[in-house]
C-alpha cells in the first residue's frame, strides 16, 4: 500500500474517534438527542472495509453509522450537523445519529432497526443485478443481528438468487449488553453461513490493514464469482452500546484489555515500527483533525435549525 | 369500452407497465411458473421470463426488503404479497421501512415500489388468512393505501402507482377477481387520492370504498325499489383520504352511512365519520351510522362467516335508520 493511502486510513480513524468523543461531550451537554451509539474501538473495521472498496460499491449499514458515514466521504460538517439536528445535516436533522446516509457517496444508510437493512441490502445487490453491473453491495451489521429472522432471510435470498453481497459482522461480543454465548447458538458466527453454503473468513478487526486484506479478497471474490460472502470481523467497542448504558454486563478489566489493542494505536506501532512514515507526520495527522472536528462542531452549532416548514417536507415524493 | 373482470383489469396493467418501462419488474410468490395463485399473472413468466417475473421463497421479509432496496437504486418492483395477512410477517417493512426512508434521510432516498396485497374475507380460509386490515396500514404517512372496488378503477389506479416515486399498497379483494366492469379503450390513468361518486342519488350518503362497493350497489338497487336514492361515494384511495366528493354529496343529503369490511373499531367508518362531523357538523340531521364487519376473528363455517361479514341487509337496514 502506497504511503498516502496509509496516511489516509490513519486519519480517517483517528478522525472518526476524535469525532466520537467530541459528539460524546456535545450529547452528555444536551446538544445531541435521541439514541447515540459510537463507534470507539471498531475504527479499524469501517476503515478497511470501506477503504477496500470502489466506489461504485455501495455501503449499508446499522444505527452505528458515524464512522462509516465519515469513511464513505461525507464531510464531517454535516456528520456533526445531522448529530446536532441541524438543517445542514445530510438528513437535514430529520434523521439523526442512527439515519446518516448519501446516494452521492454511494452510502445507503445507518439503519435503526436491527437487522432491517439485511433484506434492503440483498435488493441493492437485486437492483444491480437486474440491471446487470457488478457493483459489490457491502452490507454492514453487528453481532446480535444474526439472530433475528431478517439475517437469514436476506442471507438465503442472496444465496439463492447469486447476489453481490458481502455480509459483515462487527462482532463486537455483545448485543447491547448480552454477550454472544449467551444469545446465539451458535458462537462462531461465521459458521452460520454454512446453512446458506455461503463462503466466509474471520479476520481480526483491531487491524486495519488485515481487515482491508480481507476485505479486498472478499470483494474480489463476490464480484467475480457473482455470490455472497459471510466475513465476520473480531473488534470491541470500547463505550457502551449507546450512551445510556450503564455497563453491568462487562467488567473495565475486559474493556482495558482490548484498549491494549487499540487499532489506531497498534497502527499507529506498525507505520513507525516498519518506518514508513516519521512519527511527526501522525503527529501532524492528530493536529489537522484536531482542527478540523473543532471547525464541523462550530459549523454545527451555528448551523440553523430546521425550517417548520420542513416538518411536512419530504413524506412523499409526489 | 370493453367490458372485463377484475382479474384482467389488473393484468393488463402490469402488462402495459411492464412493456412500456423496462425497470418493472414483478416479485413474490409463485408470481412465475405457477401464474400467481390469483392467475393474475398467468402467462407472465413466458413472455418475460425469469428476470422480470421473480419466484421468492416464502419469505416476505426478503420480498418486500429487496423490493425496497430495488426501488432505492432506481428499479420499479411490484412486489406481491400472496394475502394481505402475510403483510404482517413483514410489517416492519410496509410500514416501518418504505414508508420512512424518503423522510427520515431529508429526500435523499426514492422508494418507488408497489406493493400488491389480496385480503378480504368470504372464501372460508379462517381466522388468519381472510382479514381486512387496511386501516392499519392507511395509519402510516409515508405509504399510500389504495384499494379499487372496479376494474376500470384497478386498471388505471394500478397503472398510476407503478409510475408514481412512492410506496403503495395496492390492496385487492380475494373474492372480486370475476367482477366484470367496463374499462375505457386504449391507455388510461386514474390519479391516486381522488374519491369518486360511483351512483348518484338524493336521499341518503354511503361511503364505501373496495368490496364495500359492491355490496352497497346491491343495497341501493334493494332501496330504489322502495323509492329511496341512495348516493355512492367510493374512496378507492385511503391514504391520501380525498373528503372532498364526500362532504359534498353529504351536504347534499345530511345523512350518511360508511361501509367497509373491516372490523368497526378504529376503522375507515370512525375516520370517515369523524372527519364529516369536523367539517359539515351544520349540515348532520341524523347520526352517521356504520356498517362493518362484527369483531370477532372470522369463523371457518360458511354460515358463521357470512353472519359476521357486512351484507347488503345491513346497509339497507343503515340507510333506513339515517332516514328516520
Amino acid at each position: 500500500m502506497k504511503k498516502e493511502q496509509l496516511l489516509d486510513l490513519y486519519h480517517q480513524m483517528v478522525l472518526i474517534r476524535r469525532v466520537e468523543e467530541r459528539g460524546a461531550e456535545l450529547y452528555q451537554a444536551g446538544k445531541i438527542g435521541g439514541f447515540m451509539h459510537l463507534y470507539i474501538g471498531q475504527e479499524a473495521v469501517s476503515t478497511g472495509l470501506i477503504g477496500a472498496r470502489e466506489p461504485r460499491d455501495r455501503v449499508i449499514t446499522a444505527y452505528r453509522d458515524h464512522g462509516v458515514a465519515i469513511n464513505c466521504g461525507i464531510p464531517v460538517n454535516e456528520v456533526m450537523a445531522e448529530l446536532l439536528g441541524k438543517a445542514t445535516g445530510m438528513s437535514k436533522g430529520k434523521g439523526g445519529s442512527m439515519h446518516m446516509a448519501s446516494v452521492e457517496k454511494n452510502f445507503w444508510g445507518g439503519h435503526a432497526i436491527v437487522g432491517g437493512h439485511l433484506p434492503i441490502a440483498s435488493g441493492l445487490a437485486l437492483g444491480d443485478q437486474y440491471t446487470k453491473n457488478d457493483n459489490v453491495t457491502i452490507c454492514m451489521f453487528g453481532d446480535g443481528a444474526t439472530n433475528i429472522g431478517y439475517f437469514h432471510e436476506a442471507l438465503n435470498l442472496a444465496k439463492a438468487w447469486g447476489l453481490r453481497v458481502l455480509w459483515v459482522c462487527e462482532n463486537n461480543k455483545y448485543g447491547m449488553g448480552t454477550s454472544v454465548e449467551r444469545a446465539s447458538a451458535v458462537a462462531d458466527i461465521q459458521q452460520k453461513a454454512e446453512g446458506y453454503s455461503m463462503k466466509h473468513s474471520q479476520v481480526d478487526g483491531m487491524d486495519v490493514l488485515k481487515v482491508y486484506e480481507a476485505a479486498k479478497e472478499a470483494i474480489d471474490f463476490v464480484r467475480t464469482e457473482s455470490q455472497p460472502y459471510l466475513l465476520e470481523v473480531m473488534t470491541y467497542r470500547y463505550r457502551g452500546h449507546s450512551m445510556g448504558d450503564p455497563e453491568r454486563y462487562r467488567k473495565q478489566e475486559e474493556v482495558k484489555k482490548w484498549q491494549e489493542n487499540d487499532p489506531i494505536g497498534i497502527f499507529r506501532k506498525h507505520l513507525l515500527e516498519k518506518k514508513t512514515v516519521p512519527a511527526k507526520a501522525l503527529d501532524e495527522i492528530e493536529a489537522q483533525v484536531e482542527e478540523e472536528v473543532n471547525k464541523a462542531v462550530e459549523f454545527a452549532e451555528t448551523s440553523p435549525e430546521p425550517a417548520m416548514e420542513d416538518l411536512f417536507a419530504n413524506i412523499y415524493v409526489e | 369500452m370493453a367490458k372485463i373482470t377484475m382479474r384482467e383489469a389488473i393484468s393488463q396493467a402490469l402488462m402495459e407497465e411492464m412493456d412500456r418501462d423496462p425497470a418493472v419488474f414483478i416479485m413474490g410468490e409463485e408470481v412465475g411458473v405457477w401464474g400467481g395463485t390469483y392467475a393474475v399473472t398467468k402467462g407472465f413468466y413466458d413472455k418475460y421470463g425469469p428476470d422480470r417475473i421473480k419466484d421468492t421463497p416464502i419469505a416476505e421479509n426478503a420480498i418486500i426488503g429487496a423490493a425496497i432496496g430495488a426501488a432505492m437504486v432506481g428499479q420499479r418492483p411490484i412486489a406481491e404479497l400472496m394475502t394481505i395477512n402475510f403483510a404482517f410477517s413483514a410489517m416492519d417493512y410496509v410500514v416501518n421501512q418504505a414508508p420512512k426512508l424518503h423522510y427520515m434521510f431529508g429526500g435523499q432516498f426514492q422508494v418507488p415500489m408497489v406493493i400488491r396485497a389480496v385480503g378480504g374475507g368470504g372464501r372460508q380460509l379462517g381466522a388468519t388468512h381472510s382479514q381486512t386490515p387496511d386501516v392499519i396500514f392507511a395509519h402510516f404517512p409515508g405509504l399510500k393505501v389504495v384499494s379499487p372496488g372496479t376494474p376500470e378503477d384497478a386498471k388505471g389506479l394500478l397503472k398510476t402507482a407503478i409510475r408514481l416515486n412512492d410506496p403503495v399498497l395496492f390492496i385487492e379483494h380475494a373474492t372480486m377477481y370475476q367482477v366484470r366492469g367496463e374499462v375505457p379503450d386504449g391507455e388510461y390513468l386514474i390519479p391516486i387520492g381522488e374519491s369518486k361518486v360511483q351512483r348518484e342519488g338524493k336521499d341518503a350518503t354511503i361511503v364505501t370504498y373496495c368490496k364495500g362497493l359492491e355490496l352497497s350497489m346491491k343495497a341501493a338497487e334493494d332501496l330504489s325499489k322502495e323509492g329511496i336514492e341512495v348516493e355512492i361515494v367510493d374512496l378507492r384511495t385511503l391514504r391520501p383520504l380525498d373528503m372532498g366528493p364526500v362532504i359534498e354529496s353529504f351536504k347534499k343529503t345530511n345523512r350518511a352511512v360508511v361501509v367497509e369490511e373491516g372490523w368497526k373499531s378504529y376503522g375507515v367508518g370512525a375516520e370517515v365519520t369523524s372527519r364529516i362531523y369536523e367539517e359539515a357538523f351544520d349540515y348532520v340531521d341524523a347520526p352517521i351510522i356504520r356498517v362493518a364487519q362484527k369483531e370477532v376473528p372470522l369463523p371457518y363455517n360458511r354460515t358463521l362467516e357470512q353472519a359476521a361479514l357486512p351484507q347488503p341487509p345491513d346497509i339497507v337496514a343503515a340507510v333506513k335508520e339515517v332516514l328516520k
